[in-house]
């Protein structure tokens, strides 16, 4: 007699079978996921859209700096849709563009990059805007690789300015070093002369990252050039509370302090800053620190607090009366808020937008009216030249310098104006401050030679190339 | 007649059952030969390079803090500090050991990533629940300050990141994207291949006793603050490794803000969804939490022709995703493995319900 | 000297901000056993809300009155929607929820309310006062009277009135609690709403300070460090940890921020409480537990 209660009864499945039955399947699942999402997610060919560009547009409307980006994106996209309407495209080409978001989060920028880079719906993509210093790290060889310039105004990698070892990065209008020569170029015009900054106090507050840090590099050089005293001190990520550094800050008693800061350290810095009685009028901002949405949450504060414009606030210019005729006022904005309309991130979208038309412009001048690749891109940036007259035809006067980009410049203006907040708007206090390009450009030499040593890249000969 | 055998080491204390057969799942070397084989040879760039490596590092990760989340129930919010300990100890390991082949790097990072594992669950010997998940904060605040703060980690780059360094295995380049598919897929199988047996072993049952009730498993005899120490230490091995093949395979560069508190919440949330505690749970929830956002996004171009705000989408990306992770915790703690199981279940005695 | 004690009054002051934080967590954890991660989402709902009211025109007390039922609204549907399906789970689970309960309240504020930085002025001037040598900024002064007036009637509450028993009840036993016919429903929806009206109360005073949105939920980070040194169920200790962590955090930025290169307030706060935590486990004023098989 067979005593085993378990004879003859269906037995249960062993924990061990059930996973492993369980695995089959879900490998079995994930594998026809995979055949599912193939066809679901394959960028789909639909018929080649003739004449027109395309433009991804890795955007960041939510999270922490939301405040940036939506006016930002919002500049730019106007600025498309007056080119697409106003003057039917470029050269009659059109401009179609395609946003993800990315919460200004690396990973998903280079997410965006990939996924657009080959164009859409067979409009090729001639550029990409990373609008993130990090981002531009993270893409440089990619966009190399790939052959996509990667455009990122007064931002990225410093010493991609040299175009020679760097062809496909364009840290457009003002590189991190050349901001800091500006800053110290106002001080010494502010101090009557370059003379009088020996032995004076300038202090740097910094945001405590790869960004805050750029400009530690130039400071040092320029503080041995004219003999200031360089004191940096850092704010950790995301800055809330910053007493322990400004107290720091009095305890100094500088003359100067400069504000590199990005984000909600910028108004608790000039909060703090006035909470511990550092006189306001003595404190610059870099371009980063200086929009509405750093000196609004500050309050009054804020008031007499300066920074560096390479792109400018206000909505006089002329392209802003143009834009307010056919977009604004006919309710093709991108704005939801018109009063951003003017604002300065508005106006970095702008002006962003309107050097990549004119790059596109110049490239169609030697390739033929039609859409462009990124090679074809890049030789339209590196012959960039925008002069007084195409400023004040394009109605950028006053918002843009001159600008002229070449092979081993890929800055071009290293200029910015600085402007100051008078409690209501941003006013324009200087004109354009040049920055010190004799003295930097060694620095940078020297930075992209050791970068093309470590990835084994020849640089090319700018002077051969035309 | 039936044919009982007893079966030696058996798990549970129950009367012998019919013969077991231990046999590798049917669908697995079709699953591997498609993998290996047919998807770099169909695949275009974008589907290797932004959907297949982000999801096959993502299970990686999922799968380290399984292993100590999961299995042996010591909660972690510190993922990504493990995982960038990895990153910058493989960069730190093939910038200054001139030839060392990528492989070893790999596993040297991971070692010490395991290492500083090791230290930062030394603590678990005294601290248990959310105590220690405060620990794991800490550790991942800590790691991300050191590798943003002191250059010589990011061989004083001005921008603090690291830069994949040339990827090639005995003389073969891996730059190209299917390159770095085949790396990436060939860590992950082989890491899977060990965790699984890990799991089946003694440890695994040990780190499944400690889990239920810690107090207990040390009265029947466990030593259990070893075996915690372990769990940690295995399980940041996974993370580095992970962390490596997310800095220098997928995006090819990283920074300390790579590894932030929300990746390490990103891989809490693959481990919650796909099912703790079951190893094929964490590539289903790292392909949920991969492909739901572009999915969400292909969706809301579609279904509004692209009227609707790209951050309006992400918002309701972040409601679906925490709607999601609440709906789980009441519906289906053991995750969309379990859910997947039921449904097979069902599909399998449908239409015989009765 | 001056400047040590500038820097510790200054900690201590900046630490009563950190208090009010944390006792909304404790609040929430004495009566039901949750630690709330979604607390620093509230603050920042709350904000929002507020501001966005007040920018509409509506005057400064009836959009405070309008806040505080939309919290109150919103402890309703929490209880409801996610603690009632997982009540009797483990501690971890329910942090989990809470977890995904901050993405849901972050989700909704940035969405309904917008991305952009809000200022808010509490009409509190940020000017410094001179005792003596020493500074010290008037809106931390404010602020920790808050807090303290916050604590006084928190102690009220739950010392006179039948409610604030009824919740020592509910955090003492809760089992007994119950067989006493206490509606526990009803308590933690009363529970989870004080803590909203705690968090809006915080969230006003954070915003002022720097401006209302996003990253004002990360000061929730903050929180746990002083929650882990006073404890998680007592407001007594939130207050003695939120002055621990602030001076703490202050001086050592002061002091030995400069030898490792400053920066260092993200993981000092963390360090200082994992200290704590091995000397004594349960915080300073927590209540031990004892495990038992």
């Amino acid at each position: 007699m067979n005593l085993d209660p378990t004879a003859g009864k269906e037995v249960s499945n062993t924990p061990q079978e059930v996973q492993t039955m369980r695995k089959t399947l879900h490998k079995h699942l994930l594998a026809s996921l995979f055949v599912l999402g193939a066809q679901a997610l394959s960028p789909v060919v639909t018929q080649a859209a003739d004449n027109q560009q395309f433009i991804p547009m890795a955007t960041y409307r939510v999270g922490a700096y939301a405040s940036s980006g939506i006016p930002w994106w919002a500049g730019e996209i106007d600025y498309f849709r007056y080119i697409n309407e106003v003057e039917g495209g470029i050269n009659g080409v059109k401009l179609v563009w395609q946003e993800c978001e990315t919460e200004w989060n690396v990973d998903r920028i280079v997410e965006c990059y990939e996924r657009y880079k080959d164009g859409k719906d067979g409009a090729p993509t001639a550029f990409f805007f990373t609008h993130s210093t990090p981002g531009s790290y993270a893409l440089m060889e990619k966009g190399a690789a790939d052959r996509i310039p990667l455009i990122d105004g007064a931002g990225g990698r410093t010493e991609s300015t040299d175009g020679s070892v760097f062809p496909y990065a364009f840290p457009l209008l003002l590189n991190y070093y050349g901001q800091a020569s500006v800053g110290i170029n106002y001080i010494a015009e502010r101090e009557g002369g370059f003379d009088k900054l020996k032995g004076k106090k300038i202090v740097t507050v910094y945001h405590d990252s790869a960004y805050g840090r750029e400009t530690q590099a130039p400071m040092k050089l320029l503080a041995e050039k004219y003999g200031f005293e360089n004191i940096q001190i850092p704010v950790a990520d995301p800055g809330n509370e910053q007493s322990a550094q400004w107290r720091q800050v009095r305890q100094i008693k500088p003359d100067w302090v400069f504000l590199r800061t990005w984000g909600v350290s910028t108004p608790v810095g000039i909060k703090t800053a006035a909470r511990f009685g550092i006189p306001v009028e003595r404190i610059i901002g870099d371009v980063w620190a200086g929009s509405e949405a750093d000196v609004i949450p500050a309050g009054t504060a804020a008031k007499g607090y300066q920074a560096l414009a390479p792109f400018p606030g206000g909505d006089g210019f002329e392209i802003h009366q143009r834009l307010r005729q056919h977009i604004l006022d006919a309710g093709k904005s991108d704005l939801k808020d018109k009063s951003y309309f003017g604002k300065v991130y508005y106006n970095i979208g702008l002006i962003n937008a309107a050097i990549a038309v004119e790059a596109l412009r110049t490239a169609q001048g030697k390739f033929g009216n039609r859409p462009l690749n990124g090679e074809e891109a890049r030789w339209g940036f590196e012959h960039l030249d925008i002069d007084a007259a195409r400023l004040k035809a394009s109605g950028f006067e006053g918002l843009l310098p001159p600008l002229q980009l070449s092979c081993s410049d890929h800055e071009g203006g290293g200029a910015a104006r600085v402007q100051q907040w008078d409690g209501e708007k941003w006013v324009l206090v200087t004109d354009w401050i040049q920055a010190d390009r004799a003295t930097l450009r060694p620095l940078i030499e020297a930075k992209s030679a050791a970068y093309a040593k470590e990835k084994g890249i020849t640089p090319r000969d700018c002077a051969r190339e035309q | 007649m039936t044919v009982t055998v007893s079966r030696l080491g058996a798990v549970f204390d129950e009367a012998p059952l019919t013969l077991v057969r231990r046999s590798w799942p049917v669908g697995l070397p079709l699953l591997l030969l498609v993998a290996f084989v047919v998807l770099p040879w169909l695949g275009n760039d974008y589907w290797l390079n932004a959907i297949l490596i982000p999801f096959l590092v993502l299970s990686l990760a999922g799968l380290g803090l399984n292993l100590l989340t999961g299995y042996t129930g010591q909660t972690s919010v510190g993922a990504a500090g493990f995982m960038a300990v990895g990153a910058f100890a493989t960069y730190g390991l093939l910038l200054r050991v001139p030839g060392l082949p990528l492989p070893l790097a790999l596993i040297g990072g991971g070692l010490i990533a395991g290492a500083v594992g090791l230290l930062f669950g030394i603590p678990s010997s005294r601290i248990k629940g959310f105590y220690l998940m405060v620990t794991t904060l800490a550790a991942q605040f800590f790691l991300e300050w050191v590798f943003a703060k002191f250059p010589w980690f990011y061989n004083h780059a001005s921008s603090g990141t690291i830069s994949a360094p040339r990827l090639e295995l005995f003389g073969y380049s891996l730059a190209s994207p299917v390159g770095r598919y085949l790396l990436t897929l060939s860590c992950v199988v082989l890491l899977t291949w060990v965790a699984v047996n890990l799991v089946r072993s003694q440890v695994g049952r040990n780190w499944m006793a400690i889990r239920d009730m810690d107090t207990a498993a040390s009265v029947i005899g466990i030593p259990v603050e070893r075996y915690k120490r372990l769990a940690f230490a295995v399980s940041s091995f996974y993370l580095g490794i992970a962390g490596a093949l997310w800095a220098f395979a997928y995006l090819g560069t990283a920074s300390a803000g790579s590894f932030d508190i929300n990746r390490s919440f990103q891989i809490l949330f693959i481990i919650i969804i796909g099912g703790m505690g079951s190893i094929a749970g964490n590539f289903i929830g790292a392909a949920f939490i991969s492909l739901t956002p572009i999915l969400l996004s292909h969706a809301g171009q579609w279904l509004f022709d692209g009227n609707v705000d790209a951050g309006q989408l992400q918002n309701l990306q972040k409601i679906l995703f925490g709607s999601l992770i609440i709906w789980f915790l009441i519906k289906e703690p053991e995750g969309l493995v379990r859910l997947l199981a039921d449904l097979r279940e069902r599909i399998r005695v449908w239409p015989l319900r009765f | 000297m001056n400047f040590f004690l500038e820097t510790l009054i200054g900690g201590l002051l900046a630490g009563t901000l950190y208090s009010l934080v944390a006792i909304g967590f404790v609040l929430i954890y004495k009566a039901s056993g949750v630690f709330n991660f979604a607390q620093g989402a509230m603050l920042l709902f709350a904000a929002l809300t507020f501001v966005s009211l007040h920018e509409q025109g509506l005057p400064f007390a009836l959009a405070l009155a309008l806040t505080v039922l939309v919290m109150i609204v919103g402890a309703l549907l929490i209880e409801r929607l996610v603690l009632r399906p997982l009540v009797n789970r483990s501690q971890i689970t329910l942090f989990m929820a809470t977890l995904g309960l901050s993405f849901i309240i972050e989700g909704l504020a940035q969405g309904l309310m917008g991305a952009q930085v809000r200022a808010l002025d509490l009409g509190i001037e940020d000017v410094p006062l001179f005792v003596g040598e020493i500074m010290i900024s008037q809106f931390d002064l404010v602020a920790s009277g808050v807090s303290a007036l916050l604590v006084v009637v928190l102690a009220l509450l739950f010392n006179k009135t039948r409610i604030g028993v009824a919740l020592r009840a509910v955090a003492d036993d809760t089992r007994a609690a119950l067989s006493l016919g206490i509606n526990l429903n009803r308590i933690w929806q009363i529970v989870w709403a004080v803590a909203g009206v705690v968090g809006l109360v915080a969230g006003l005073l954070w915003g002022a300070r720097q401006g209302v949105q996003f990253s004002l939920s990360l000061v929730v980070l903050k929180a746990l460090p002083v929650l882990i040194i006073g404890g998680f169920t007592s407001i007594g200790g939130a207050i003695v940890g939120g002055l621990i962590v602030g001076a703490a955090e202050n001086l050592a930025e002061a002091y030995i921020g400069p030898l490792i290169g400053g920066g260092i307030t993200p993981w000092f706060a963390y360090f200082l409480a994992l200290i704590f935590l091995y000397i004594r486990p349960a915080g300073l004023f927590g209540d031990r537990a004892i495990e038992r098989v």
